[in-house]
């Protein structure tokens, strides 16, 4: 008798277990004729910390919204998790965002609620029930260390407060992955410390975190996997790599 | 798919606030809404009476026969003899014209004195009231009769419905047009209003979108909205033609005595009137959301 499963079979299998992402030949071109990425190959695992760098433009942000398919790729496949995210349909994408927490420089916190509030925002709009809420909320914002400021309001509060509320927010629905772009952009070096022991804290609670960053200080003093995109292509990809660029 | 209290209460909540986001905006598309109702509540109200009285008038098969005014004994006997002569006659009946003169200032209720000294000229002719054995026969009837000698004029319900219909069918198609025009003006107003909102509010969509709200949750406060703005836009022309209808009622029956002018009573017209108009409000509310979700959402 042959055998039952194919060597390609127990790969795929394996690759199911053990990765959480995984893009095969992944293209993006804009409407516009841009070409962003061109023939992406990846597989981050379960667990993970991973960097994303590169100069501007090069296709950072694309792959980063490719996985939580603010973009779609015009080519390729990529699972997420049990996702096939270019083939999901309109309607299945609020699914996959509730496996994904999403960090922006920026912090995108709602200036009239309160930090509470805003914690809270996110699990009301998934429809959790009030009971569940609560609780959680304030887990979360121990973890960040902001139990005290529950009933301030962001402008209240300093920029990396403000980010570890965009933190407690993206965690607290209890996604696979966390993706952050730029979440240390606007803060000075001492706060971007700060985010990143509480990104790695969340880290080493088994959470995947994928990184986009143009901070050298960080990559080189937190080494962890580098992934580095230059015109749309994966130049170099080294487990606790360097940063490697003069910015 | 049921959906749980508290994020019922939720959409109900949003829906509230969002309305006072754009006060002017709303204030705008709910008195739109309002002028759309009223304007179709009146010719509501009048169409329903109007189709009331045709039915009043349908049901009496009498065929009133007018024979010249200065017609002479003689020619009135002739005429009664060839109407008793007519196989579908069911019923003659002389009415002289002083009857009619007397009738007539009857109807004139308190003011019959008006009418004094008509009795010496009298202008009412001698009138033949004809019964047909059946409605059906009615138009028939009176055709035949139209071709005795003597007689001046027929008149009978067909004939008035006619008139009647005719002259509504105008004013039913003028009004028509001009509330559909109306309606979608109110819509495209709501339309803006909920596209401020959404603008007003783009950045939590945002954050909404981004941890996994479904689009349907997204939507639900705009759909809230709308309704209120459409609903709201009824409740006014409501109050105005309630009371307005019980002061025309009372004005008719009360001060001109008119016993001849049939209006229906204010219940059930009300009631229906008031549910056609919610019916109407909500949905323009709830298309003129449509609209704009669809459009400005791209969810």
């Amino acid at each position: 008798m042959d055998d039952v499963i194919s060597t390609e079979a127990i790969e795929k299998i394996i690759v199911w277990v053990i990765f959480l992402i995984e893009m095969q030949d992944v293209w993006k071109t804009y409407p516009n004729g841009t070409v962003a990425l061109q023939g992406i190959d990846v597989r981050i695992k379960d667990g993970e910390f991973v960097y994303v760098v590169g100069p501007s433009g090069a296709g950072k942000s694309t792959f980063i919204k490719l996985m939580y398919r603010e973009e779609k790729a015009t080519k390729g496949q990529i699972v997420i998790n049990d996702f096939h995210i270019n083939r999901l349909k309109e309607r299945q994408i609020p699914y996959l965002r509730r496996k994904i927490g999403v960090v922006f420089q920026d912090f995108k916190l709602l200036p009239k609620l309160t930090v509470y509030e805003n914690v809270a925002f996110a699990m009301e709009v998934i429809e959790e029930s009030r009971k569940k809420i609560k609780p959680r909320v304030m887990e979360v914002l121990e973890l960040v260390r902001l139990k005290h400021k529950a009933r301030s309001l962001p402008d209240q509060l300093s920029g990396g407060e403000q980010q570890r509320v965009a933190i407690a927010r993206a965690i607290v629905n209890r996604p696979d992955l966390i993706i952050a772009d730029e979440p240390t952009g606007n803060l000075d070096p001492e706060t971007s410390m700060d985010i990143m022991q509480t990104l790695l804290e969340i880290n080493r609670g088994g959470t995947t975190i994928v990184m986009a960053t143009h901070n050298k200080e960080i990559v080189n003093s937190l080494r962890k996997r580098v992934i580095a995109i230059e015109a749309g292509r994966i130049v170099r990809d080294e487990q606790r790599g360097e940063y490697g660029y003069e910015d | 798919m049921a959906m749980k209290t508290s994020t019922l209460s939720r959409h109900m909540r949003e829906g509230f606030k969002n309305l006072g986001r754009n006060g002017w905006m709303t204030f705008a598309s709910i008195s739109a809404v309002m002028i759309t109702l009223l304007i179709l509540g009146v010719f509501l109200m009048m169409a329903m009476n109007i189709q009331h009285l045709v039915q009043t008038v349908e049901k009496q098969v009498e065929i009133r026969v007018s024979l010249d005014v200065t017609a002479d004994d003689a020619t009135v006997k002739k005429v009664e003899g060839a109407l008793k002569k007519l196989p579908d006659a069911a019923e003659v009946r002389f009415v002289s014209k002083e009857e009619g003169l007397k009738n007539l200032k009857e109807s004139f209720g308190d003011k019959r004195d008006y009418l004094n000294g008509l009795e010496k000229e009298n202008p009412l002719p001698d009138t033949f009231i004809v019964k047909a054995k059946t409605p059906q026969q009615t138009g028939a009837l009176a055709q035949k009769i139209e071709a005795i000698d003597g007689v001046k004029k027929v008149n009978y319900a067909e004939q008035t419905t006619k008139k009647l219909f005719a002259v509504t069918d105008v004013i039913r198609f003028v009004i028509v047009a001009f509330i559909i025009a109306l309606a979608f003006t109110a819509m495209f107003l709501i339309a803006n209003t909920i596209k401020l909102t959404i603008i007003a509010r783009r950045r939590e969509i945002e954050i909404m979108k981004l941890v996994g709200a479904t689009n349907g949750f997204i939507r639900w406060p705009f759909f809230v909205e709308g309704a209120l703005m459409g609903i709201i836009g009824a409740i006014v022309p409501i109050i105005v033609l309630s009371v307005g209808y019980a002061s025309l009622l009372d004005f008719v029956e009360q001060q001109l005595a008119l016993y001849f002018l049939h209006l229906l009573p204010i219940y059930p017209l009300m009631l229906e009137v008031s549910l056609v108009l919610l019916g109407i409000g909500a949905f323009i509310g709830i298309w003129g959301s449509l609209m704009s979700v669809r459009r400005f959402l791209h969810i």
